[in-house]
């Protein structure tokens, strides 16, 4: 760890967890380098600009959108991505008349392999508890409005299938590249809890 | 178990609070924490590491974050797998408090530095294959599922016990992860139930609502009550 200057106002889990680091590589389980690596690939080999790839291809490639949606696992390799949690990899379609959403209410299912790990706000308690029964009124704090004639569906993540949403192509972006189309895929769109950004919002 | 871990549908937790520009860890513990757990997920065998978070006092849970969470259930999974001792973890943990700018060693790259993993891999999660095992249900059947308590870990959350729903789709089978007797352990096929918002909410649910949740085949039965025999 790097030094720092205010080490006496450590808090304890990060003492406990020197402590418990410092005992278990004593005892051979697993070097410092180890754990930098493993730390190194949540930083940079996973995360959401994975999944804003996947979904910008299917936007711009109806054979691959139809593959992505038939079999996920299959269709994100094409694109070079590992899915490390052996999970079959579900990918639901946004549409005008259908809003899928994503929630673990019992821990933090996620797709990471195309997501990375989830923000704090999927993890907590007030979204696991609240989406699964008042969907509209929490995709509303989140700024999604949806009309009632708009299915609302909730898919509680429990087992080792893995869900991620392929949100709307936004409106207005039929000559922007793959590539443009990439930056408009955010990290909550593909949860379920946001549309894809228009190109306004980004420019 | 019946845990408060097992939230969906609860009151009182508040609106969500959105992080604009999150980092992936808010202290670096926290990636230390994940990283450990991750190097050495057989620790946590055979329920996983979620019945160790499961199984920490509702009170604690409540007022823990995430990533204390799964510190708590570390050190609780290490000393009960006798990897730790508590006299030991205790005089480390004084050690780093007196000793605030030591450094944790680094180990030597060797065979033995590879222990923990050879000693406590992840345990194989891929789908079964599925030969040999014939779905009860198909897609279309109404499906009730079952009033099941399990003191012990279970992906069945309150909420959708005994209401009635769909089969929805029928995915690969995967190994049912419940405390279950040895006898019920095993691949299941396992299938997307949807239901109605009225059915799991009543007159308070939101209009044009449904929820699917994965269900493995032990969790339900014909919902018409015999129709099946």
């Amino acid at each position: 760890m790097s030094g720092q200057h205010h080490r006496e106002t450590e808090p304890y889990a990060a003492i406990r967890t020197k402590a418990i680091e410092s005992l278990l590589i004593e005892k051979g389980l697993f070097t410092g380098d180890a754990i930098d690596a493993q730390i190194q690939a949540y930083e940079k080999d996973i995360g959401p600009m994975n999944g804003a790839k996947v979904v910008a291809r299917a936007w711009v490639d109806s054979g691959y959108r139809e593959r992505l949606l038939v079999n996920g696992r299959e269709a994100i390799s094409e694109m070079g991505f590992a899915d490390t949690q052996g999970a079959e990899l579900v990918v639901l379609e946004n549409t005008p008349a259908v809003q899928n959403v994503v929630v673990c209410t019992l821990c933090s299912c996620y797709p990471w392999s195309v997501l990375g790990l989830p923000p704090t706000w999927y993890k907590s308690f007030a979204y696991r508890s609240r989406v699964v029964i008042e969907p509209r009124k929490v995709l509303k704090e989140f700024g999604l409005e949806l009309d009632d004639s708009v299915e609302v569906r909730v898919w509680d993540s429990n087992s080792d299938v893995r869900y991620m949403i392929l949100p709307k192509r936004p409106d207005g972006t039929e000559n922007m590249s793959e590539d443009e189309l990439v930056e408009l895929v955010s990290r909550d769109s593909m949860v379920g809890v946001a549309q894809a950004k228009s190109p306004a919002q980004v420019s | 178990m019946n845990g408060v871990h097992d939230m969906g549908g609860m009151h009182g937790f508040g609106p969500i609070e959105v992080e604009d520009n999150e980092p992936l860890f808010h202290d670096p513990w926290e990636g230390r924490v994940r990283a450990m757990r991750a190097t050495l997920p057989g620790v946590h065998s055979p329920y996983g590491g979620r019945f160790f978070i499961e199984s920490i006092r509702p009170d604690l849970y409540l007022k823990s974050g995430y990533y204390e969470r799964w510190l708590l259930s570390f050190e609780d999974a290490l000393l009960k797998k006798g990897l730790l001792t508590a006299e030991e973890l205790d005089e480390k943990t004084r050690f780093y408090r007196e000793n605030p700018d030591a450094e944790v060693p680094r180990g030597e790259d060797t065979e033995v530095a590879s222990l923990g993993a050879t000693l406590y891999p992840r345990r194989a999660r891929r789908e079964h294959d599925g030969s040999g095992i014939v779905p009860r249900f198909g897609i279309g059947d109404s499906v009730k599922v079952g009033n099941i308590n399990i003191n012990g870990h279970t992906r069945l959350p309150r909420y959708v016990r005994g209401r009635v729903g769909t089969v929805a789709k029928l995915y690969s089978s995967q190994n049912i992860q419940d405390h279950v007797p040895e006898s019920e352990k095993g691949p299941q096929p396992v299938y997307s139930v949807e239901f109605e918002g009225r059915e799991l909410w009543g007159d308070t649910a939101e209009s044009n609502h449904v929820l699917y949740i994965d269900m493995w085949e032990s969790y339900l039965e014909p919902a018409s009550g015999g129709l099946d025999q």
